[in-house]
């Protein structure tokens, strides 16, 4: 089959390509860049996409998808239908299911359960046997099964000697260690500590517990020369800790969720637990520096953290609701309005952050817009406003704090492996 | 003259007139509790329900005498185990009982922010009895109607809570509702007890007790929660009495008056010597029987608005 995307502005920073044009795709493969001649338009479906943005497929690296275990909440289908809504052609899955992806078996199973999808999904292994921190995790098994990362995320490496040994045995086969960030024994609370946990008379979470182990991580990825990517980052010292370590040419790679550069802690006034998340929401200060590290290029990449929940398991009492939030299908939006019509980001570096940056981190290749090359696309308008409606949501969580919020900028359709998601379905292309 | 809002949540943000109001309306309640008949029908065919997810025995008892007196209908359901683990949501238990017609609910909770929850997903009125670290109004109320009665205002005095700061809903209520009616707050203890950012509530922090005695009115003699984990912020309740709890030494070493207040249950020989706590400058129990009259009030101011 044969589609056109007419008048798109083409758009992949890794090519320096900007360019408005025509886009002829057959067969899920990229045909001709410009020149369509009227037979061209005559056997094709034609996108009348004006002035809209065609570029590199997003990838989300950081989602959880809830498979195997908790199908409830989200599965790879679900979670892969709300990625290809929010604008994402491949994504990163989280290995803290039930069982743990510990094992090649669950890798292979995740990967199974993808095949036919649209969206590409590359798990993430834990770095320890069931991210109890204690033992390795078959590292070399899960990456030969298809894992692209290891983290014990949901929380820490616990034991520093146990992070050692991770980095160094992964260096065989190049993959990063993913860390969430988090000294437990300072983070026995429900939110970032500070005036308003005091006035909500909610235990805090002080920045310090974040900060402390992005220090020890930069430090042993200085000692080791090993890579530690820094997972939903949040706190203002802790970017300046990847600045500068940056500056000293350690590997040290960081991402931001949407929710940390959008919200503060302000909003968990209401007590509502769609904004109870792990790390908490920070202050103004902290979105200042977040804000800060997006433009200077010290956080690579913006991931959602999405974090399927159950209605039931969310409203709840606050010190007993879960944390997280749905952000697949929001993420585009936030960047588009919060980071870019802010002037935060140019279009081109928040392409970068969502398109480039996550699979180079990641070792996958960057889908190039040439002729001969898979149309591995995603086309989205800076300028549609739109409202969310957490009933549209193709995931089958609707926990997100961002119900009814007006935003500016959307994904109007992804392509990938031969497929299409426009208008709200998925076909063959 | 009414309330300004449908529920008590906390004393954050709760008007003047408000408090004025309640403490007013107290002292009329507070005589009816000295009569021979203790009762009134005010409150004659209103449902109350005191929910109680966490243990408590004089908060809820006094709610309930008050209610009694109000000759309300009381219904008591206290459960110390969390929603978690019974199986039921809180949501579901809330909107059962919410489903026998009920027009008050009284609620205690481990959780912070219980009370606004309720608000969203019941119809009654919504009393907060306590929850979490976060606010217990009456308390906050009742101490100040205790120190109004003792010393005859609350404008330009200076109070001063001793204690677990961080870990007290006690102390929030107090800070709020004193601030308001224009008291002049301060906090005292270790600094491992007081929470980050209580300066920005203009609350001047201590962390000499001598020096709080020296340069306050009232002392509000908060409970070392040994169940809440105190021990692991101080190094023994031992060395705790010594560096803060209040003895009759200290007091006579102030040569002056200073009143002595205390939300219960109290540790003789912690926080507070048991000279002290039967001494002369000591409220008490003024504060228990207070306790009655200012939760009659907030009932009745409640019940009765249309």
């Amino acid at each position: 089959m044969k589609i056109i995307l007419k008048q798109v502005i083409l758009l992949n920073p890794d090519q320096k390509l900007n360019q408005k044009n025509d886009l002829l795709i057959e067969d899920g493969v990229i045909k001709k860049i410009g020149g369509l001649k009227e037979e061209d338009f005559k056997s094709s479906k034609v996108f009348e996409f004006d002035n809209k943005y065609c570029t590199p497929g997003f990838f989300d690296m950081h989602v959880h998808l809830r498979e195997p275990g908790r199908e409830d909440e989200e599965t790879v289908e679900t979670g892969c239908n709300a990625a290809a809504a929010g604008g994402f052609t491949g994504v990163a899955c989280m290995p803290n299911t039930n069982p743990d992806i510990d094992s090649a078996e669950v890798v292979r199973f995740i990967k199974e359960k993808a095949k036919n999808h649209l969206v590409d999904v590359y798990p993430v292994a834990a770095a320890t046997l069931a991210r109890k921190g204690e033992a390795l995790s078959p590292m070399y098994e899960l990456f030969e099964a298809g894992a692209v990362a290891f983290s014990d995320d949901g929380v820490a490496i616990k034991n520093a000697g146990v992070l050692r040994n991770a980095l160094e045995y992964s260096k065989n086969f190049g993959t990063p260690i993913i860390e969430h960030c988090e000294d437990e024994t300072l983070a026995d609370g429900a939110m970032n500590e500070g005036l308003i946990s005091t006035t909500l008379g909610l235990q805090g979470i002080p920045n310090v517990a974040e900060d402390l182990i992005v220090m020890r991580d930069i430090m042993l990825a200085e000692f080791i020369d090993g890579k530690v990517h820094i997972a939903h980052i949040s706190s203002k010292n802790s970017v300046e800790l990847v600045r500068q370590a940056k500056k000293r040419g350690i590997k040290i790679t960081a991402e931001v969720a949407p929710h940390h550069f959008t919200l503060t802690d302000d909003s968990l006034k209401s007590y509502d637990t769609n904004y109870k998340m792990n790390p908490p929401l920070r202050t103004r200060a902290d979105v200042e520096a977040l804000l800060e590290g997006l433009k200077d290029g010290t956080i690579d990449c913006i991931a959602s953290d999405h974090a399927p929940h159950a209605i039931e398991e969310k409203e709840m009492e606050f010190i007993y609701a879960p944390n997280g939030i749905v952000g697949l299908e929001t993420e585009v939006g936030l960047v588009l309005s919060e980071l870019v019509h802010k002037k935060h980001l140019t279009i081109s570096l928040a392409v970068e952050k969502l398109a480039l940056n996550p699979r180079k981190i990641l070792n996958l290749p960057v889908p190039q817009i040439k002729e001969g090359e898979i149309a591995n696309l995603t086309i989205f308008d800076p300028d549609l406003i739109w409202t969310v409606d957490i009933s549209n949501f193709k995931s089958k969580s609707k926990n997100s704090p961002f119900d009814k919020r007006l935003m500016t900028g959307k994904s109007i359709a992804v392509i990938n492996n031969k497929k299409m998601f426009f208008e709200e379905k998925f076909f063959l292309i | 003259m009414s309330l300004s809002s449908r529920h008590l949540l906390g004393l954050n943000g709760v008007p003047k007139e408000d408090i004025q109001l309640i403490l007013d309306t107290a002292t009329t309640f507070r005589e009816v509790l000295e009569r021979p008949i203790k009762k009134v029908p005010t409150l004659q065919g209103k449902t109350i329900v005191n929910l109680f997810y966490e243990d408590s025995t004089r908060t809820r008892i006094s709610f309930e005498l008050a209610q009694k007196r109000l000759s309300a209908d009381t219904i008591n359901f206290s459960t110390s185990t969390s929603s978690v683990k019974k199986g039921e949501t809180f949501k579901d238990t809330v909107r059962n009982i919410e489903a026998m017609k009920v027009d008050m609910i009284v609620v205690r909770h481990k959780s912070a922010g219980v009370p606004q929850y309720l608000t969203r997903i019941s119809k009654a009125n919504i009393i907060n009895a306590g929850d979490g670290l976060h606010e217990h109004p009456t308390q906050g109320l009742l101490d100040m109607y205790s120190i109004r009665e003792r010393l005859g205002k609350l404008e330009g005095l200076k109070v001063c809570i001793v204690g677990d700061v961080a870990h007290s809903r006690v102390a929030l209520s107090n800070i709020f509702g004193l601030k308001t009616m224009g008291a002049i707050v301060s906090v005292c203890g270790p600094l491992t007890m007081i929470p980050l950012g209580i300066e920005s509530l203009g609350v001047k922090i201590y962390t000499n007790i001598d020096e709080a005695m020296q340069n306050n009115d009232v002392l509000n003699v908060l409970r070392i929660q040994l169940e809440r984990n105190a021990g692991t912020r101080i190094p023994s309740l031992r060395e705790y009495h010594k560096y803060f709890g209040i003895t009759s030494e200290r007091i006579e070493k102030q040569n002056k008056e200073i009143v002595i207040l205390h939300p219960g249950p109290i540790n003789r020989g912690v926080e507070i010597s048991s000279e002290v706590a039967d001494g002369p400058y000591q409220v008490i129990l003024d504060q228990v029987t207070n306790g009655v009259a200012v939760r009659m009030a907030v009932l009745y101011l409640l019940g009765t608005m249309h």
